[in-house]
């Protein structure tokens, strides 16, 4: 009730171009890399690291007054990167990517309060770009609860697939999956349907 | 429907099924506390019903403080087996079990166990498979 009063009478007062839009999902499915990718192409600058090793981003990243220009049209929001979320740290899943021990323990532990901060900070985004791996099954139990939650807190939301240049990836598992929501099937790293992204994130910005 | 509180070992895993009755009474920050307390016995529960989104995100948002404080604690896997809704979309599944939530009536069963022994849990509409590791 409370976050709903707050929500109520912060959208009283809020400017349309001062948005602030997250950047949530699973680990590792493209989150910090479509920040950059949206960063880089309207500012010149990054928002943060990317690594093949889960759990690079550890800490809420920011990007202020990210004026995107498309088709005649204007929006300025604040990119809100957030670490990924996961039900389970396993600081031994991360020896196999090279780390030490002593340096594996400490990224669980960041993780672990990586994922506590993405949480608290989920009352406080205007509208939110959930980014899920085209290749991975997307009912997982992170993606529902994630997408739930923002239903509950009336949060506008963006479904984005990235990785369809993966030969596995699927767009339309993600569509059947979350059929009421808009669903755009990117590769950051190829830059496929980047066109098309933009186009949703002025429809998401619409609804907030 | 009434459940009795029930516990079960196949090959040496702990199952523990929990009837709604027995959480319906309990706050947000008790029931994630005795799921939490269950799960850290290396139990595997079955919860009768399901947890409301925001208690879903609470859950996970305190097993990463216990995984930051208890050493050998690494996390839990979770799943939602729901009833066939039909065609019913995920935003009306969400709506309805919200309501149901409030309402206190539970088709859905809950799967929570702790990631040392639930390796995976995959899921997609039509089947559920629980990998114990």
């Amino acid at each position: 009730m409370i976050a709903f009063l707050k929500r109520f009478f912060s959208g009283w007062f809020k400017r349309r171009d001062n948005l602030k839009i997250g950047f949530y999902g699973p680990p590792n499915a493209g989150k910090t890399s479509l920040a950059n990718l949206i960063s880089q192409d309207w500012t010149g600058e990054s928002v943060g690291i990317v690594s093949e090793v889960p759990h690079e981003t550890r800490q809420i990243q920011f990007k202020e007054k990210v004026e995107v220009e498309h088709k005649g049209k204007k929006l300025v929001f604040k990119i809100v990167d957030t670490p990924g979320i996961a039900t389970k740290i396993d600081y031994e899943d991360f020896l196999r990517f090279g780390l030490k021990r002593g340096e594996a323990k400490r990224r669980a532990k960041e993780a672990t309060q990586g994922i506590i901060e993405s949480i608290k900070w989920l009352d406080d985004m205007d509208a939110v770009i959930v980014v899920m791996d085209a290749s991975e099954n997307p009912y997982s139990q992170v993606n529902l609860t994630i997408v739930g939650n923002l239903v509950a807190r009336k949060i506008p939301v963006l479904l984005v697939a990235n990785k369809i240049d993966l030969k596995n990836a699927s767009v339309k598992k993600i569509e059947s999956a979350f059929p009421d929501y808009d669903v755009v099937g990117i590769s950051v790293k190829k830059r496929i349907n980047i066109d098309e992204l933009y186009e949703a994130l002025f429809r998401l910005a619409k609804k907030v | 429907m009434t459940m009795k509180h029930k516990e079960a070992k196949i090959k040496g895993v702990n199952l523990h099924i929990i009837p709604f009755s027995e959480i319906r009474e309990l706050s947000i920050s008790d029931r994630i506390k005795k799921i939490l307390h269950l799960v850290l016995g290396n139990k595997v529960l079955i919860i009768q019903g399901r947890l409301r989104p925001e208690e879903e995100i609470r859950l996970i948002e305190d097993t990463m403080a216990m995984v930051d404080h208890v050493k050998t604690f690494k996390g839990i896997e979770l799943a939602v087996i729901e009833p066939d809704l039909g065609d019913e979309t995920f935003m009306m599944k969400v709506r309805k079990g919200i309501a149901k939530t409030l309402v206190g009536h539970h088709n859905a069963l809950t799967i929570i166990g702790p990631a040392s022994i639930v390796k995976e849990i995959k899921k997609d509409p039509k089947k559920l498979e629980v990998l114990l590791g």
